[in-house]
């Protein structure tokens, strides 16, 4: 790592106090600080925090007279103390890079320490958001599986120690690992050797991105804007809320409403519909080009890596041998012009910007590639599907009817009770939906489907917007047939089947179908046993 | 009854047996039974509490014009309690069991919803051996294996006898070529 991008300050400890000391070593093993430039991020983020106590000071106690002096006087002092707070923070947060594992040692009066063992981390991301990006700084966080908040990430490091700190810790765990798989190296020696850039599986032109965007229609920013209002409420005296607001305003503009012709009102109907349209489509579109500017999906040595982000630029890598599962999915709209979603599923969680989305829009046919190079096979045309039997789908939509009616018959008696004149829809309404949800039951039976090949579980659902999940059957932890009374009575079962990271059930199967099934996946998961699983993966992958 | 379990671990099934699910099970400890209904009877006092204090104040409120007999409302929170604590424990009892084999666990139980799980030690992350005070009272324990799957993280395995758990989990242990670390 280059020295003078980063002036890494080692920390000899003494008797629990950091005695600092300039000096340029990254050796292992020792207590290192984050980046100092992290300090300005700090301080510039609680700069943001103060805005609000500031504004509130000023207008609590009147924005006119002395006001404005106390409101920036409260701002000053807030930014100033997050600054110092940030400050004392940083240099009391070290870092070391161990044989074994990765410690943080950190806080200001109690002091905690973390230990994550470098096999136990599952990736290792690293994230910019804008101002970090200018000052060329990276936080790195090392996803366990523990998920969330117990994850261990550092912020801020610059963007070389994070890349360093990202091979470090790679090696680090394949060293850990490598006494498992001796005979495992000849393929990834080979890996190794094609390392460095790795292949583009997949990426996102600003074409894609802006069919993309159109898909991704949004009117959260109304949601926002009602939100906004109604904070404003109190300060601008808008009644915004009130209908005597709307019904000024009604009276006041409605005059020359009423004085168009049924055309002219037509025409604004038009333009209002319109307006939201587009409103809701650049929404969609900035989201999309802010998510997934720059969308590259890699075939690296160690497995797949993802770089996306406008503004936030996120760098995520996912060992191939980590990939539980796959899942395709789709929406109504997209599905109609042939758009699908490739998602892996991983032991590490799927929260937010970690998401394990590989290929957001795509057509089939970019996806299989990608499903390919994950261990997985598409579904074959020959493959042999099963349903649910019929049964099941009978007994679900009569237990959809039995709630509907109990609907139906509560919202009678209160309708009879208080509004008779209405007794008629308020029935009519849950009885029309239980129709609907049992002819939506009807179909969804007709697609939803599974079928076992010889190295994973493929289960298919959804009417207007399918979803396929594939899994590999050597990676799965348990498996569970449950059967509730209706279905002990009727002979059909749900089986559950542990996938880390992931939910897979095959509801409404027949007990002798699930017991096939139980025991051919059993059978499968005994010949390897969970310590030998990554090793043979990772030859598999290689 | 307790003597079962080791016999059927020393005789190993082989793996690829996919007969299984007609294997006999094995039954669990009957002071499960014993360890079910004192749990039962400890649930139930708060509520045989709430119902003596609940009539007393209907009683009282509605000032001898409460139109049921002094203890009704007792009686039936009463008889509910017994046959919770008397008939249910011994249905339960009956319908768990458990069927260990050379290289996975099946657990089974469930009165009205049946639940068959089956984990193959290949699978298992770590195992705990629990006991609470009723259950070291009574010499029992709770097996549980830990799984890294999202769906039965945990598969806990009640009312084994206390050494037999540990033989199971000593014996899980050894099948588990490398202990997770």
């Amino acid at each position: 790592m280059s020295v003078s991008a980063s002036p890494t300050i080692s920390v000899p400890r003494v008797g629990g106090s950091a005695i600092a000391e300039e000096g340029p070593t990254t050796e292992a093993g020792e207590p290192q600080r984050t980046a100092p430039l992290g300090v300005i991020v700090g301080g510039l983020s609680s700069l943001q925090n103060a805005i609000f106590p500031a504004i509130a000071a000023a207008f609590g106690t009147g924005i006119a007279g002395p006001g404005l002096l106390i409101g920036l006087s409260v701002g000053a002092f807030v930014a100033v103390l997050g600054a110092v707070m940030s400050y004392v923070r940083w240099r009391r947060l070290t870092y070391t890079i161990g044989e074994q594992d990765i410690r943080v040692e950190s806080g200001i009066l109690s002091r905690s320490a973390r230990s994550v063992p470098y096999e136990r981390i599952q990736d290792v991301s690293l994230e910019q958001k804008v101002i970090p990006r200018l000052l060329g700084l990276v936080a790195v966080k090392f996803e366990t599986g523990a998920g969330g908040a117990d994850d261990l990430s550092l912020s801020y490091l610059s963007e070389a120690e994070g890349e360093r700190l990202r091979e470090l810790v790679r090696e680090r765990r394949d060293d850990v690992e490598g006494a498992a798989r001796t005979a495992a190296t000849d393929g990834a020696g080979a890996e190794t050797a094609r390392a460095g850039e790795g292949e583009a599986l997949f990426t996102m032109g600003p074409r894609r991105l802006f069919i993309f965007g159109l898909f991704e229609f949004s009117l959260a920013v109304f949601a926002v804007l009602a939100g906004v209002l109604q904070y404003l409420d109190s300060f601008l005296g808008f009644e915004f809320w009130e209908v005597e607001f709307w019904r000024d305003l009604a009276q006041e503009q409605g005059g020359w409403l009423l004085e168009l012709s049924a055309y002219g009102q037509a025409v604004g109907a038009i333009a209002g519909l319109v307006f939201v349209f587009v409103i809701g489509s650049v929404t969609g579109l900035a989201r999309t080009f802010n998510r997934e500017w720059g969308f590259l999906l890699e075939r690296t040595a160690r497995g797949f890596r993802r770089r996306r982000g406008l503004f936030t630029r996120t760098d995520v890598v996912m060992p191939i041998h980590r990939v539980q599962g796959v899942t395709i999915g789709t929406r109504f709209v997209r599905y109609r012009f042939g758009w699908h979603s490739l998602r892996f599923v991983s032991l590490a969680q799927d929260a937010g910007s970690t998401s394990h989305v590989v290929a957001p829009f795509a057509k089939l046919d970019e996806l299989g590639p990608i499903v390919q190079t994950a261990g997985f096979q598409m579904p074959s045309e020959n493959a042999r599907w099963h349903r649910a039997t019929k049964a099941y789908r009978n007994v679900s939509i009569a237990t959809d009817g039995v709630l509907f009616a109990i609907a139906a018959v509560i919202a009678g008696v209160a309708t009879a009770m208080l509004a008779p004149d209405w007794i008629g829809l308020a029935v009519a309404i849950p009885i029309a939906l239980g129709a609907i949800a049992a002819g939506v039951g009807f179909l969804s039976w007709r697609f939803k489907r599974h079928a076992l090949d010889e190295s994973q579980i493929i289960a298919v659902a959804g009417i207007l917007a399918p979803t396929t999940k594939i899994a590999t059957r050597v990676k799965l932890h348990s498996v569970e047939i449950a059967q509730g009374p209706l279905a002990k009575a009727f002979g059909y079962a749900t089986l559950h089947l542990g996938m880390a990271g992931g939910e897979l059930s095959i509801r409404g199967i027949p007990v002798e179908r699930a017991r096939d099934v139980r025991a051919k996946v059993l059978e499968t998961i005994a010949a390897t046993d969970f310590s030998q699983l990554e090793s043979q993966m990772q030859v598999q992958a290689a | 009854m307790e003597t079962v379990a080791p016999a059927t671990m020393a005789q190993p099934i082989p793996s690829s047996d996919s007969h299984f699910d007609d294997e006999e099970l094995t039954k669990l400890d009957p002071n499960y039974k014993t360890a079910l209904r004192i749990n039962t009877g400890l649930t139930a006092i708060p509520f045989l509490i709430g119902s003596v204090v609940l009539e007393t104040v209907l009683v009282e409120a509605t000032d001898g014009a409460w139109p049921l007999p002094y203890g009704v409302i007792v009686a039936v929170v009463v008889f509910v309690a017994l046959v919770l604590i008397i008939r249910l424990p011994g249905r339960r009892w009956h319908a768990r069991g458990y069927n260990m084999s050379v290289d996975r666990l099946r657990v089974v139980r469930g009165i009205l919803w049946r639940s068959d799980t089956i984990v193959p030690f290949g699978r298992v992350q770590h195992i705990d051996v629990d006991q609470g005070p009723i259950e070291r009272a009574l010499g029992i324990a709770t097996l549980t294996l830990h799984t890294a799957g999202n769906h039965n993280a945990s598969v806990p395995l009640p009312g084994l006898r206390h050494d037999i758990a540990t033989e199971m989990r000593e014996d899980i242990r050894e099948r588990i070529k490398r202990d997770s670390v």
